[in-house]
């Protein structure tokens, strides 16, 4: 049973980046313009040739692993580490451009979820398109229609062009197509961001369904580490397209939230790129408090701890109105702790710029671990700035139930302390 | 003997226990045989873009008909008429149509297949299957079109009473090397138009100009007899020639030297241009 599916050896990708940058695509003129520049070059060889715009990127380097029959493989890493690359060159999308791969089973991959989806086609119609997409075999759909269509909950809509789909809908026709794919082999990029959170745990429970009890072999990247925990026996972590750990998830995770982004400058938020929302008002600075109000880089289980949220407006406004500022503390296994302003404040909250919004945990319940941070800001029911990924903080352990002991170490980055008491009894002659 | 022996464990083992080996260079391999396990898609493809064409039009597959019916007019008022070109005794409308016909077919087909990359592009960067299925599939869509305005032809030989000979039957072999032709610039633009978009203005003005350099609206037989091989260098009029000769029997000649140069132009490049997509389509993902 536990024979090698997938093995790969010393794969690297390179990808020459440089005109694309400013434009998508070469065009002609492009081509031409370069040769004729090339071709004055011969003449003026004093003219250095210039070979700044290509350069060479790679995306993969030397990365080699094997995944055996029926395992779930995590595959985890910062944006642009080469995760989708991977993927891509995993499905037969893209050549790598050295190493070998061999893989023993048929592959579906699922990058993106309704590829080929036409709004104009009705979902009956996107069904069978879909999965021949997909590469399902028309017997094959028509056995599993039904089971299509009960999954994704669009029986009344089956003959409504999908343009006229709300977009919860589509998302669920779409993976309910993939989901009744029955590859050995099971590729899926981050496609479950999308759909509302039911749905989500309908499609985590089915690719669990399709891991555990089918026993087939799933990849699978993703930015949730909850997900990765509870779906995946193995995780491979990717550092600049090469692989920095593999390993069993629990440790692998720790790893990967430890590298990088735990440095403990906050200072200034702006560099990070990665947000939603309007921008209109944007978190400028975090700190993190101690009780006497020195600024710290990690914070203690069990004591008081200040989360200060600084902010700086982007346009002519000097007031936010009615805002709603919120901080979700997460731990590695998913679990999370909400500050919000809603919470606890009558009235709506107005934030000015340069204005800072203190939270204050009087005993942090926390125990020894890593956490990720997520911020949000919000004005009139307008999404203005929202970070969820990139902050992390370092809780260490502390005495919070005052017995002079730290949490065990079993519950490091897992539990949320509580106060909570015990009585000893014994009831036997009560 | 060692090959055989190959063969045979690939075939005694179940279809998915096959290894696949990805590396470098390698994709080749099993690619026809991936073709053909890609047929349905290739099926599938080809109905989408019909289905799609015909949505939400209010009159559906009669723009089919009306735009050669149109074409028609026009080209037998302007040479049949205004010009006074001859027409060896043929009704001038059947002249014009039996051309237009298989122009209309490597015109559409054409710049179907050059499209038809760039218009899937979300398929080709997300899903693998072989790349040769998107073109091919287009070009499946201007041969509905095609025989469906077959029926125009139909209806005038009606209506003119004109009787074709046996050479008719002959027709399905003219159809084969329209497609052929189509497919075989076709291939090339859609390549290039992934590298450089420039193409894609290419291909309606090579239509357009192709129109007027092919003999549509007159008898390739009003070229003077010494240009004649020379003309046939346009591969469309080896085509245009055969369907008259198939179509109007008797009254129509055919130049056997040119025919055979415009064929074998015909069977170049669809040869070459099935080999430049193939060395092109490993980085389509990447550059599309």
């Amino acid at each position: 049973m536990s024979d090698t599916v997938i093995r790969v050896e010393n794969l690297s990708k390179k990808y020459i980046i440089g005109q694309q940058q400013q434009e998508r695509y070469t065009a002609l003129r492009d081509v031409l313009a370069n040769k004729a520049k090339d071709i004055t070059q011969i003449f003026n060889p004093k003219t250095k040739h210039q070979k700044s715009n290509s350069e060479e990127f790679w995306a993969l380097k030397d990365v080699s692993f094997e995944v055996k029959r029926g395992d779930r493989i995590g595959i985890i890493g910062r944006n642009g580490a080469g995760k989708s690359t991977l993927l891509k060159v995993l499905s037969r999308i893209t050549e790598p451009t050295r190493g070998h791969i061999s893989i023993k089973g048929r592959v579906a991959s699922l990058l993106e979820v309704g590829t080929g989806f036409h709004p104009e086609l009705t979902g009956r119609e996107n069904i069978y398109l879909n999965g021949a997409i997909l590469g399902m075999s028309k017997l094959d759909i028509h056995r599993q229609f039904d089971a299509i269509v009960a999954f994704a909950e669009v029986e009344k809509f089956l003959d409504t062009p999908v343009k006229r789909y709300s977009s919860g809908m589509y998302v669920r026709l779409a993976f309910s197509v993939a989901a009744h794919l029955e590859p050995e082999i099971l590729v899926v990029d981050e496609v479950l961001a999308v759909g509302d959170a039911a749905f989500q745990k309908k499609c985590l429970g089915k690719m669990e369904d399709v891991a555990e009890k089918e026993g087939r072999t799933v990849l699978f990247v993703s930015h949730n580490m909850a997900t990765i925990q509870s779906l995946c026996n193995q995780v491979i972590f990717l550092n600049n397209g090469q692989v920095q750990a593999i390993g069993n998830p629990g440790a692998i995770i720790q790893l990967y939230l430890n590298e990088g982004t735990a440095s403990e400058d906050w200072s200034n938020l702006h560099s990070i790129a990665q947000r939603r929302g309007e921008g209109a008002l944007r978190f400028s600075k975090l700190e993190l408090l101690s009780s006497q109000g020195r600024s710290v880089t990690a914070a203690l289980s069990g004591e008081k701890l200040i989360f200060r949220l600084c902010f700086s407006s982007f346009s002519e406004k000097l007031i936010h109105k009615n805002c709603r500022i919120g901080i979700a503390i997460t731990s590695t296994s998913g679990a999370s702790i909400v500050l919000s302003t809603e919470m606890i404040c009558q009235d709506a909250v107005d934030i000015r710029a340069d204005d800072c919004i203190d939270f204050c945990i009087e005993r942090l319940p926390l125990s020894e671990g890593i956490y990720s941070l997520t911020l949000f800001a919000e004005s009139n029911s307008i999404i203005q700035d929202w970070i969820t990924e990139g902050i992390q903080f370092t809780v260490e352990g502390g005495d919070f139930y005052g017995t002079g002991k730290h949490c065990p170490a079993g519950y490091q980055g897992k539990s949320i302390l509580i106060d909570f008491s015990m009585n000893k009894k014994s009831y036997k002659y009560a | 003997m060692t090959k055989l022996k190959i063969k045979r464990r690939r075939e005694s083992s179940a279809p998915g226990e096959a290894e696949l080996i990805i590396e470098a260079g390698r994709t080749e391999k099993n690619y026809w045989q991936d073709i053909w396990r890609y047929r349905e898609l290739f099926y599938f493809l080809a109905w989408r873009d019909i289905l799609v064409r015909y949505k939400q039009t209010a009159i559906g597959v009669a723009w089919a008909l009306i735009r050669p019916f149109l074409t028609m007019v026009v080209f037998t008022v302007v040479f049949g008429r205004l010009a006074n070109l001859p027409s060896n005794g043929v009704p001038y409308p059947i002249l014009v149509f039996s051309a237009m016909l298989p122009w209309q077919l490597f015109s559409t087909a054409l710049s179907e297949c050059s499209n038809s990359l760039i218009a899937n592009a979300n398929l080709l960067s997300k899903v693998y299957f072989p790349r040769l299925v998107v073109p091919t599939s287009a070009v499946v869509v201007s041969f509905v079109d095609f025989a469906i305005s077959g029926i125009i032809l139909v209806a005038l030989m009606v209506w003119f009473t004109y009787v074709p000979s046996w050479r008719i039957v002959t027709l399905p072999l003219f159809t084969i090397i329209a497609l052929a032709a189509s497919m075989g610039v076709g291939l090339w633009m859609a390549s290039l138009n992934v590298q450089y978009r420039d193409f894609r203005y290419i291909v309606p003005f090579l239509v357009q100009f192709g129109l007027y350099i092919s003999p549509v609206g007159f008898s390739s037989s009003i070229v003077p007899e010494r240009w004649r091989l020379l003309y046939s260098l346009n591969p469309m009029v080896g085509v245009i020639d055969g369907f008259r000769w198939a179509i109007l029997g008797n009254e129509a000649s055919i130049y056997w030297p040119g025919f055979a140069l415009s064929t074998s132009l015909v069977m170049l490049l669809l040869v070459s241009g099935i080999w430049y997509f193939r060395k092109m389509e490993r980085t389509f993902a990447d550059v599309i």
